[in-house]
């Protein structure tokens, strides 16, 4: 048996796992909604409770905490990075899962919401109006969107490939701004973030101090989970109303959907502005939790781990996404050990993961359906041409 | 007339695919537009549903000049179209795609309606109305095309080769469906290159030859005009 019989049988081998597993994942969905009511709002509440409680969580016996490895971050920190991650893949998921917009260049929303709070809420920024935090958020909102609808604007006509393109320079354009300009003040950034209101109440450890400072990330971590349920249930919100069907129609076929009298270029356009908006908001949350941002925040190799995160989850699918980023975001944190070894390992997975199981892991089931139509297609024309 | 163009001329960057050409389609019509393949049949049909934009010439709809229109707004005005290659929504069922076909109504029972009247069209649809579409056979495929362009009411039906890859039984079947919608109230402009079956069927067809009108005429005129049996219907 020569080496590449063996690797395709290695390969069918995983395969047929792969799909005995999906199978069992759709029996577990199947048996999940025919539990009663009562009980998955139970399990549901209990899942919240479980992620409220997590950066206090201690488990004799399983270090899944990142401060119980060698030189690991503070837990509490490294959960509130994770969720504001969480929150930028649920906007990205509303652009390239819902819409189907390929765009890589998404971290600019970020960055704007970001770059909003320092300008509007630092003390150090050349605006210097030292707004407090809940009216820095809304802004953030505002900006992120109205860029998004100018990088829309003239970009929503391309396809495809050529879109991904475009926004990639968005990106980069973004970043570069960002190093360079003097509003931004570079590398250094801006420091003296202001931070959600609120102070420690009675009866705990810190009592009477501000409840979100950069002593302790946990509150941010709450905050965020808020934010993502919040987001979520706007999302999903939207998915079922003609918005979230003009959506499907494009992304499956766009002239398909055009024929139809969906206005392509309008539905586009909103979904840019609502996936920037989440993206601001986001970018808000880590610049105020860090209490400073500066130029070094914003990396492409950050925008693509997002997109990655997206597509290794399923794009589509509001949960496989989430899962998709914990595990990309987490893992490495938690894996400290490996060092420099982490991206190689990453980046096999990934390849691994993108070869064996294009949809993702957890991909909405409509998703999955396209993409595998899409295949047949290419088979068909390879065979035909 | 329901349809007038003029002088319509359409380019892909700088190739001119169509070259002034000229049509009307009267109301109650079926019109074929008869052509060998890159003659510019599915192009024009591009330009009169607004997926492609024209660079010269007037479209008129009704007396409106819609030339500049979005294409989602002339669904509206009354034009609705099958397109080539089907372009049915893979991940969406049989029903979920008919539903997209009325994206732009607002009366829910008169749609539910019309979806049961497709239904009764198309027997093998009902069989498959929770199956995605991607998951229908050619012929299958190409029913739901047509129920779906049926669902927004159209005045105007563009059929873009709605025989494709069909076997010989199932073309008669879709002709005689296309025949009865009309029957019912609906104009149809068809491209096609089953010359045979498009000219029998048709009032009226044009040939188009290299992006421009060489020929028109009813159809029966046209099935037994020697260089049209000599290019199209491959009888010497």
């Amino acid at each position: 048996m020569t080496l590449t019989d063996k690797l395709r049988t290695a390969g069918q081998k995983i395969r047929t796992a792969d799909e005995k597993r999906a199978s069992f994942i759709q029996g577990a969905r199947g048996r999940w909604h025919d539990l009663p009511k009562a009980w998955r709002i139970a399990a549901a509440l209990a899942g919240v409770v479980v992620l409220f409680a997590l950066p206090n969580l201690y488990i004799p016996g399983i270090p899944f905490r990142t401060d119980e490895v060698d030189g690991g971050n503070s837990f509490g920190f490294v959960l509130s990075t994770i969720a504001i991650y969480v929150l930028v893949a649920i906007g990205l998921n509303v652009v390239i899962g819902m819409a189907g917009l390929l765009d890589l260049g998404y971290i600019g929303f970020y960055a704007v919401g970001a770059y909003s709070v320092a300008l509007f809420g630092s003390p150090q920024s050349i605006v210097a109006t030292k707004f407090p935090w809940l009216i820095c958020v809304p802004i953030a909102i505002a900006l992120a969107m109205v860029s998004g609808v100018i990088l829309g604007t003239p970009t929503l006509r391309l396809r495809g490939d050529y879109l991904a393109i475009v926004t990639l320079g968005f990106g980069e354009i973004v970043r570069l701004i960002a190093v360079n300009a003097e509003f931004t003040n570079g590398t250094s950034g801006l420091g003296g973030m202001p931070t959600p209101p609120g102070t420690w109440p009675a009866g705990t450890e810190l009592e009477g101090t501000k409840l979100f400072s950069v002593n302790d990330s946990r509150p941010f971590y709450w905050l965020t989970l808020v934010l993502i349920f919040a987001v979520i249930f706007g999302v999903k919100q939207l998915e079922r109303s003609r918005v979230g069907r003009s959506w499907l129609a494009l992304r499956e076929d766009e002239d398909a959907a055009s024929l139809m009298g969906v206005a392509t270029f309008q539905f586009k356009l909103w979904a840019f502005a609502i996936g920037a908006g989440i993206g601001g908001l986001s970018g808000a949350m880590f610049a105020s939790r860090n209490g400073h941002f500066g130029s070094n925040s914003i990396t492409l190799l950050l925008s693509i781990m997002f997109v990655a995160a997206v597509v290794l989850g399923g794009q589509g699918n509001i949960l496989g996404v989430t899962v998709g980023t914990v595990l990309a975001f987490y893992l490495p944190e938690r894996f400290r050990s490996f060092a420099d070894k982490r991206d190689l390992i990453f980046g096999l997975a990934l390849i691994l993961i993108m070869v064996l199981r294009p949809q993702g892991l957890l991909p909405s089931r409509r998703r999955a359906r396209e993409l595998a139509d899409r295949r047949q297609e290419a088979k068909e024309a390879t065979i035909v041409g | 007339m329901l349809l007038e163009i003029e002088d319509l001329n359409v380019h892909y960057g700088r190739i001119q695919a169509l070259h002034g050409i000229s049509l009307t389609v009267d109301e109650g019509e079926i019109v074929a537009l008869i052509g060998a393949n890159g003659a510019g049949k599915s192009t024009t049909m591009r330009a009169i549903s607004g997926l492609r934009r024209a660079s010269a010439g007037r479209i008129l709809f009704g007396g409106d000049d819609i030339t500049r229109m979005r294409a989602d707004r002339r669904v509206v005005a009354g034009i609705s179209q099958a397109p080539e290659g089907r372009g049915i929504f893979p991940g969406m069922t049989v029903l979920e795609n008919l539903t997209m076909g009325a994206y732009t109504r607002k009366d829910k029972a008169a749609v539910a309606a019309d979806q049961q009247r497709v239904f009764e069209l198309f027997p093998r649809l009902a069989e498959r109305r929770k199956q995605p579409g991607g998951t229908l056979s050619g012929g299958e495929q190409q029913m739901l095309a047509i129920g779906r362009a049926l669902m927004s009411r159209p005045k105007l039906m563009l059929l873009d080769e709605p025989s494709m890859g069909l076997a010989p039984m199932l073309i008669r079947q879709i002709f005689d469906i296309i025949l009865e919608i009309r029957e019912q109230g609906t104009t149809i402009l068809l491209v096609e290159q089953n010359a045979q079956q498009a000219l029998s069927r048709a009032d009226r067809a044009y040939v188009l030859e290299t992006g421009a009108i060489t020929r028109s005429g009813s159809g029966s005129d046209l099935l037994v005009d020697p260089a049209v049996r000599d290019a199209y219907l491959g009888v010497a």
